[in-house]
């Protein structure tokens, strides 16, 4: 099931500056609209991703992560304004010539939407539509179209015969294993999965992550998958990052931030998941107080200063960068790193 | 940990006896056995978490405790009265017996304001007291303070923990003395979810509400359940305290459940296929054919792997205790 190592110049670029390399992102922005009503819903957020690495996104509903899965690939509507460098493979895809950015689509990095199962065309048989991309991107034949639609079912663990059916006879966990191989279908080198299981039960929800995770391993892909939810982010991915008002304020091993996250609201966040088992848990649900802030009006200094437990009187007038946070671990919190600024309450 | 187990009274609140809901197949197809032989008791002051993979029939469970589908079989008590199914008889059992849908099921109408969807109940059963103050009251209960603030506000103008606070005040309103939830919290985000799930605690700390919990998540049932109830396939497989069956599970499918959890800890039994057809039951232990403790030979080992084929395990008591329907766990 391993693939061949692809032959391409760009890898050697991106190479060239060093690991990881597929996908770099840098001072990213989206901003919906302008004027009075702007709404800054990605606000400058670096990231890396690396062949075979799985980055998780988390955040709470309007933090900007679909927003920052679609900036990858340029499908965010026209009044939508972008800055930044997205580099794939060592090429910005912000800068690509149109045609260029349709075969990077396919090829490069693709994209499983949230919701996407029901996205599905539903007058076309499921094996017709894995095949299209195939057949436009690769100009292969009608009959290579069918094999390769063939073959990725199988990889995505629904037997080939499906592809004669339409998406109303497949459930919702089919549907979604139906658009991931739809993904996979020009060998990208790069998935972006946005909340993936997110609708599923439990059992199909593990039955879809272990696949995307063997995928991942055999063919040497880099994962960004977000969610919402950090304990599935924790279980499935390498490094998680911790997203909150458009920005990254936490990012490291994800195992260690979902253990013992840096930054209060990465805290406050994994402390909203159960532990089955943990007396502290048991009869003690916990949520975070407040409200998501509104991206139109955001709150000065620390975005999160509002909902903050711990806030400091500086909080409220200083915005805080990322700093490092421990051993590959950065977090953007007055208190992390740091000494408490003077006149300030220590912890 | 604030709070202990209510002792479950010696006659449940609600209770289902043999209930079975069966669907007629279209143009002849096999008979759907949504719900196909379910003993389940609710008592005062209990909340109860029904788990289960999508399709096992939670929903249907749930929809013919609240008097909406009649049962094929079987019958449904509430306060020791068989439930009526007259027009006059459900009106009242809806009063003391009220469902809360997830709000993006649609429940909140768009047009409607805050106020009008918490009164709308009060003006079904013609409430005869002060309206105003009722929703008040109903909206204060529910984590909306001050109330007044957002009488005048539309769905959208609220977030979507407001939103589903707002779908509790109006079953709260009428001041019922249980609550089916299902699926209350299924698409809110980890940070609001714990918020409404200290909200149904606190209910139940407070005014003794009773609840059922529709849900596929058994961290819920971990943050606020007494007791759960696993089903598969129509059937409550396992039911006990929480404190039981989540951490000393029995029944292999329950363990299954468990295990695929991020938080397990365990090498994770992942259950293969699709969820089981109501359709087509096979005989013999309902779980057989997807039952890892049969496939891996323990069962055959533990001498019962005839029976799991053959033999139907018998259908759990509805009660408080420890139960479990398996020929395996119960061999020992
Ligand atoms: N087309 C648009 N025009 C204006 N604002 C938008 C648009 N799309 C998204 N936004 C706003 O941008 C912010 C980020 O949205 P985004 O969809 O990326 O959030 P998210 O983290 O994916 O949330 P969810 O988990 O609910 O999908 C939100 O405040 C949202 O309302
Ligand atoms: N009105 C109906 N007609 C036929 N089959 C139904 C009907 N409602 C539910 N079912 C079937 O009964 C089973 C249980 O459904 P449901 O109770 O909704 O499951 P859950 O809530 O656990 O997802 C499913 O297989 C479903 O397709
Ligand atoms: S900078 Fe201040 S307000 Fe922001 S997270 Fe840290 S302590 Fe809280
Ligand atoms: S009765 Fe047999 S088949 Fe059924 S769950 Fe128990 S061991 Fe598995
Ligand atoms: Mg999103
Ligand atoms: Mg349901």
């Amino acid at each position: 099931m391993k693939r061949a190592p692809r032959a391409s110049g760009v890898v050697e670029a991106a190479g060239a500056r060093g690991a990881p390399g597929l996908l770099e992102i840098r001072d990213l922005r989206v901003t919906y609209g302008s004027g009075a009503s702007a709404v800054p819903a990605v606000r400058g957020v670096d990231l890396a991703v690396g062949p075979g690495q799985k980055l998780g996104i988390a955040g709470e509903s309007g933090c900007g992560k679909s927003t920052l899965a679609l900036a990858l690939l340029r499908l965010l509507p026209s009044s939508a304004r972008l800055s930044g460098e997205i580099l794939l493979d060592g090429e910005d895809v912000l800068t690509m010539k149109w045609g260029r950015l349709r075969a990077v689509r396919w090829a490069g990095a693709s994209i499983v939407f949230q919701g996407a199962m029901h996205s599905l065309n539903a007058v076309h048989r499921i094996g017709d539509q894995i095949a299209e991309p195939v057949l436009l991107h690769r100009r292969a034949t009608p009959a290579a179209g069918r094999a390769r639609a063939a073959e990725l079912l199988e990889q995505v663990g629904l037997p080939a015969a499906r592809a004669d059916a339409y998406p109303h006879e497949l459930s919702g966990g089919q549907r979604q294993r139906v658009m991931i191989a739809m993904a996979l279908a020009c060998d990208p080198r790069l998935i972006v999965a946005d909340e993936p299981t997110t609708a599923l039960d439990v059992m199909i929800q593990a039955q879809i992550l272990r696949l995307i995770e063997r995928l991942v391993a055999e063919q040497d892909i880099g994962l960004l998958m977000i969610s919402h939810d950090l304990a599935v982010l924790a279980d499935t991915c390498d490094r998680l990052a911790v997203m909150y008002a458009g920005r990254i304020v936490e990012e490291g091993p994800a195992r260690a931030v979902y253990d013992a996250a840096e930054h209060p609201y990465g805290r406050a966040l994994s402390a909203a998941f159960p532990r089955i088992g943990d007396p502290a848990s048991r009869r003690a649900p916990r949520g975070l107080p407040g409200d998501p802030p509104d991206p139109a009006a955001l709150p000065s200094g620390c975005t999160f200063h509002p909902r903050c437990p711990v806030a400091l009187d500086v909080c409220e007038r200083e915005d805080q960068p990322l700093r490092e946070a421990g051993p590959g671990r950065s977090a953007a919190c007055v208190r992390v790193g740091a000494a408490v600024p003077a006149g300030e309450q220590p912890r | 940990m604030t709070t202990t187990t209510p002792p479950a009274g010696p006659v449940p609140l609600l209770s289902a006896a043999e209930l079975k809901v069966t669907f007629p197949g279209r143009r002849g197809a096999a008979s759907a056995r949504a719900v196909d032989g379910v003993d389940l008791d609710i008592g005062t002051g209990e909340i109860v978490a029904l788990v289960g993979e999508s399709g096992c029939g939670k929903t249907t469970l749930a929809r013919a405790l609240l008097g909406l589908v009649p049962p094929t079989r079987g019958r449904v008590t509430f306060a020791r009265e068989p439930l009526g199914y007259g027009a006059r008889a459900l009106k009242a059992y809806r009063k003391r017996v009220q469902l809360v849908l997830q709000d993006p099921s649609g429940s909140l109408n768009p047009r409607h304001t805050v106020y009008d969807a918490v009164a709308e109940g009060l003006r079904i059963h013609a409430h005869p007291g002060d309206e105003r103050a009722a929703v008040a009251e109903a909206l204060s209960r529910a984590g909306l303070r001050p109330p007044e603030r957002y009488f005048a506000r539309y769905p959208h103008e609220l977030s979507g923990g407001q939103r589903q606070r707002v779908v509790i005040a109006g079953a709260l309103v009428l001041e019922p003395e249980l609550i089916v939830a299902d699926e209350p919290v299924a698409s809110l985000d980890a940070s609001v979810r714990g918020e409404i799930l200290a909200l149904l605690l606190s209910l139940r700390d407070e005014l003794g509400l009773s609840a059922l919990v529709v849900t596929h998540d058994l961290g819920l049932a971990w943050n606020i359940a007494d007791r759960v109830a696993v089903m598969y396939l129509g059937r409550i497989v396992e039911t006990g305290p929480v404190e039981e069956v989540l951490t000393a599970p029995q029944h292999p499918y329950t363990r299954a459940l468990l295990s695929v959890l991020p938080e397990s800890g365990e090498e994770p039994v992942v259950l293969m296929g699709e969820p089981p057809d109501p359709s087509r039951i096979p005989d013999g232990c309902r779980f057989h054919a997807r039952c890892q403790v049969l496939a891996s030979g323990e069962a055959a080992r533990a001498g019962v792997d005839e029976r799991c084929r053959t033999d139907s395990p018998p259908v759990l008591t509805g009660g408080a205790a420890t139960q479990v329907a398996c020929h395996w766990a119960t061999a020992g």
